[in-house]
């Protein structure tokens, strides 16, 4: 089981083991990590599963498709380093990832 | 169905013969069974006669979630209801505008309702729903949309935009012109007094937009707009600057007015969810998310197809419209348990259709949930019970789902 560490806007950090085969958004929300809402239940339609990743993660981790591109548009505090979570799955090769979440979803 | 005679029987006619755009089947309350029947038995069908024309109706929630997030294929251009546009004025409104030109105009105004900016703006919402509150009668009979919904969406729309305080009222009458125009969506609203008072409300907020760009570091919408480089210079591009307006406006009037009455009539039918809120006020944001599903204050929106294309087995043809039921969605027993119950503490609240989904998911729901919670937080402060007392009335729309009228009786605490 790969370990992802989610820091929280205001600091507090929550190291997971995750597993893999689901998405980053499902594993945080099984885990209880709070700032994540996924109100679309993870299809890429809403836009509050809302992360930044952190480092060199992003070859593992994949990047957003032109959908998810569209939907990270909307995001006022979107920066480089955005990504949705439910479009994340989670693998071995995530081992030791760090993902920040923002200061709101909306 | 014609629209001068009795409702069909929603069982035994066939589905051909359905109008789901018949503005009666919402405001007698009577479209359940109908939806219920096509989630069923048909749930992409087509309606080849209206009095709007032939149009798609998609019906389940995840249906409704592909559709939206397929914005090249089901376009938001011309127009996002049933009816077609039928006016000379050419209001420009990113929710009828497709991607890139969407995505532009919305990043310009999304962080004005971003949640730091509407933190900013909580405590003077607070007190003045706290000022509706206190000054309403008690163990005496009064009409809560009235006295509550309209008027608390409507000085939330003047504190938002700092509009002047007493012409506050002009803001709902010009949300009630642009959002009820009877080709748009089965309303009745006279198309000229629709013009004339379009163009009265650009003009009333282009003379606030030159007085207020002399003023500093406002937190109001139109403060927010001039600080911003894409929007700074709006007024400049009328159309635009109107269309944003009125999409803010009847965005934030109707939608949160008929959910602040609507969580009322809810509460009262359902005596067991209102004692579970009594005995436990943190009850309250999630209770507003149910509150905005139960209710489905917009009924649809409507797409229009670019191309032909396949749909869950459907041969769609370029041009034809698709209205996305989310009234229908939120009631669908694949994606949400007892879907037609009103439950106040379930446990993913969030997961509903009212907003709508992909890139024209509504930009104000943080807002719209905000001033619901404060609402309900203020009312259990004072009120036992707020007892419907009487049967409300629903307005006639086939878009909007609200209330004309609820007469209510309070019990103070
Ligand atoms: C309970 C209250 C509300 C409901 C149910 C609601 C519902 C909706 C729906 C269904 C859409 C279209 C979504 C789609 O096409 O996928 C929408 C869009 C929109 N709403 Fe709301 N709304 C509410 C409150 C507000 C408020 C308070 C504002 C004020 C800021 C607002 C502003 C907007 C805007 C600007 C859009 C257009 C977004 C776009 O096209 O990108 N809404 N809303
Ligand atoms: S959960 Fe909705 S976009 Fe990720």
């Amino acid at each position: 089981m790969p370990t992802i560490t989610l820091i929280e806007h205001c600091g507090t950090s929550h190291t997971i083991e995750a597993e893999t085969g689901k998405t980053l958004m499902q594993n945080a929300l099984d885990n209880m990590v709070p700032g994540i809402d996924a109100d679309c239940g993870g299809a890429c339609a809403c836009g509050t599963c809302h992360c930044f990743v952190e480092g060199d993660w992003e070859p593992a981790s994949g990047t957003a498709d032109a959908m998810e591109e569209a939907m990270l548009g909307m995001r006022p505090d979107r920066t480089e380093q955005s990504r949705l979570s439910c479009q994340i799955e989670v693998n071995d090769a995530l081992d030791g990832m760090v993902v920040r979440l923002p200061e709101y979803q909306m | 169905m014609n629209q001068a005679e009795k409702l069909p029987d929603p069982n035994t006619t066939p589905l051909a013969q359905f109008d789901l755009s018949d503005p009666r089947l919402y405001e007698q309350d009577a479209w359940r069974p109908y939806f219920a029947r096509l989630r069923a038995e048909d749930p992409v069908h087509y309606q080849s006669d209206s009095p709007f024309g032939p149009f798609w109706s998609v019906t389940r929630f995840e249906d409704i979630m592909a559709v939206e997030a397929n914005h090249e294929v089901f376009s938001s251009e011309p127009t996002i209801v049933i009816g077609d546009l039928t006016e000379d004025l050419p209001i420009e409104m990113f929710i009828a505008m497709d991607p890139p030109k969407h995505d532009l105009q919305r990043r310009a105004v999304q962080p004005v309702v971003a949640p730091q900016n509407l933190a900013q703006m909580e405590s003077l919402i607070r007190s003045r729903v706290a000022e509706i509150l206190d000054h309403l009668p008690v163990d005496e009979t009064f009409n809560w949309v009235d006295r509550v919904s309209i008027n608390l969406t409507t000085q939330m729309l003047a504190t938002l935009f700092d509009f002047p305080f007493e012409e506050r009222h002009k803001l709902t009458y010009w949300s009630d012109l642009a959002a009820g125009s009877p080709e748009m969506a089965g309303g009745n609203v006279d198309q000229e007094e629709r013009m004339t008072g379009m163009m009265d409300c650009l003009e009333t907020f282009t003379r606030i937009w030159h007085e207020r760009k002399t003023r500093e570091g406002g937190f109001d919408l139109i403060s927010l707009l001039q600080r911003d480089p894409n929007t700074a210079d709006l007024v400049e591009r009328p159309m635009e600057y109107l269309g944003n307006l009125v999409l803010l406006i009847v965005g934030g009037n109707d939608t949160t007015r008929n959910s602040a009455s609507g969580g009322v009539l809810a509460l009262n039918q359902n005596p067991a969810e209102y004692a579970k809120l009594r005995a436990n006020h943190s009850l309250i944001p999630g209770m507003v998310s149910e509150i905005i599903r139960w209710q489905t204050p917009l009924m649809h929106m409507r797409r229009t197809a670019t191309r032909d294309v396949e749909f869950k087995g459907k041969q769609i043809r370029k041009g034809d419209k698709i209205v996305m039921w989310y009234l229908s969605g939120n009631r669908d027993e694949n994606t949400i348990d007892n879907a037609d119950e009103f439950i106040i503490d379930r446990s993913n609240p969030r997961h509903h259709s009212s907003f709508g989904f992909g890139v024209h998911r509504c930009m104000g729901n943080r807002l719209a949930e905000m001033q619901l919670r404060i609402l309900w937080e203020e009312i259990m402060q004072r009120f036992s019970f707020v007892e419907l007392v009487g049967e409300p009335e629903r307005v006639q729309s086939n878009f909007v789902r609200g209330f004309a009228t609820m007469p209510v009786k309070l019990h103070p605490l």
